[in-house]
């Protein structure tokens, strides 16, 4: 059987690789959106972010003096965030709607009011 | 060797209510090698975190605690023990200023008639310092003790900041219960809910998944812990989870509103939200297997 490929490319970045019945899909998503976050006692910046839904992101995280958490558990995704380096969490939002995130790592004084809200719109 | 009786299932759980400070919790325990005689209550405390200021919510922060001291002394019958399930005091980011908080609670936890007291860390205690200035004070942060054929299991889920216990601990659980029977009558101590009661505001263990798996080879669980501020009762399987009201401000229920905030204080109904626990454990009921055979 001869093999007939068709090649989906709209931005670039290889999503996912079906096969089925001998041809060969190669579908494509967009480029995940970098969103920067930078945690510090006792906050997040931003602490409010829109996304929409289905849209691939990649949280680079950043934190300004210890360690952190960066927790969305509606989407049950973590990272642990260290000083001096980038954590990155990749995250495509399945459903619409507001969403807590939150720090999972016991951090000090104000450690259970840092959390943020993300919403995801259609 | 299948046992004939029944395991008992947490039976009762009734608010006893009528006191201003304190309403309580009255819970029953009860497990198949229980014998006559063994029956005995303790008293569960919780989540005091002495050193929290905040008129709004606990005008009084200096004085509930003593209150719930003096109201355990007033029981008319004295505990065979007390539990404190975890932040005992509120957490700090200076290391002095914990060792002081630690030490008053202590001083303040020593009026308690009843001499056979347990400790073991929330968060706000251990979580800076990995348990550090706790154990200095109160010792080790997981450990067992037997009491009147119940078999007790602290497990530590706070020291480390990241809410896990942690693979070294899971398996000294592991080994600690191979050593008891499957129908052991079996209390765990947590400071957290081992299961995900509402993670979006922190009210879950990360590991908890596989402290429950381990427990489950067991047939008469039963887990009492603090960290939510209110009574909430919960089965994972046959394991039920009890949280235990706090001692210095309640919280709401989960997720009823956006933010994790205490609830304010009410001038008219003072102390409504905040109590502590008796738990009884008592001896299974008797009961009889009936097994109808024909003459041939």
């Amino acid at each position: 059987m001869q093999a007939h490929r068709r090649i989906l490319l709209r931005v670039g970045v290889l999503a996912g690789i079906a096969l089925a019945g001998g041809p060969l899909v190669i579908l494509a998503q967009p480029k995940p959106r970098i969103i920067p976050i930078r945690a510090q006692k006792f906050t997040y910046e931003p602490a409010e972010l829109t996304l929409k839904m289905d849209e691939p992101v990649i949280f680079q995280l950043t934190t300004a003096d210890v360690v952190m958490g960066f927790s969305v558990p509606d989407f049950k995704v973590r990272g642990t965030i260290i000083p001096g380096q980038v954590t990155e969490v990749a995250m495509t939002p399945n459903k619409v709607g507001e969403f807590i995130f939150l720090c999972d790592v016991f951090c000090g004084s104000g450690h259970e009011n840092m959390e943020g809200t993300m919403r995801v719109v259609a | 060797m299948k046992n004939p009786v029944d395991r008992r299932e947490f039976l009762k759980l009734a608010g006893l209510g009528g006191a201003v400070l304190v309403s309580g919790c009255a819970s029953t325990i009860g497990g198949a090698n229980a014998s006559a005689g063994d029956d005995f209550y303790f008293v569960q405390l919780s989540d005091s975190h002495w050193g929290f200021e905040g008129p709004a919510v606990n005008p009084d922060a200096q004085g509930t605690l003593k209150k719930a001291i003096a109201a355990v002394n007033g029981l008319a019958r004295q505990p065979d023990f007390v539990m404190f399930t975890g932040d005992l005091t509120h957490t700090t980011d200076d290391p002095k200023e914990r060792r002081r908080r630690l030490a008053e609670f202590r001083d303040i936890i020593g009026a308690l008639k009843v001499k056979d007291v347990h400790f073991m860390p929330g968060e706000h205690d251990a979580s800076l310092d990995n348990g550090k200035a706790f154990k200095e004070f109160f010792g080790p942060t997981h450990y067992t003790f037997d009491h009147k054929g119940v078999h007790f299991i602290v497990v530590d889920n706070v020291s480390d900041p990241t809410a896990a216990i942690g693979d070294e601990q899971l398996q000294w659980l592991q080994a600690d219960l191979s050593s008891q029977p499957r129908d052991a009558r079996i209390v765990v101590f947590t400071h957290r809910p081992l299961f995900d009661l509402y993670p979006q505001w922190d009210w879950a263990t990360r590991d908890g998944d596989r402290a429950i798996a381990l427990l489950q080879t067991h047939e008469n669980v039963t887990v009492f812990y603090g960290h939510i501020h209110q009574e909430n009762h919960f089965m994972t399987g046959s394991i039920a989870h009890h949280s235990a009201k706090g001692l210095m401000f309640a919280l709401p229920v989960a997720g009823s509103q956006p933010k994790r905030l205490p609830i304010p204080w009410d001038a008219g109904a003072p102390y409504r939200g905040l109590g502590f626990r008796e738990v009884d454990a008592e001896r299974a009921p008797v009961r009889y297997a009936v097994t109808e055979r024909p003459v041939a």
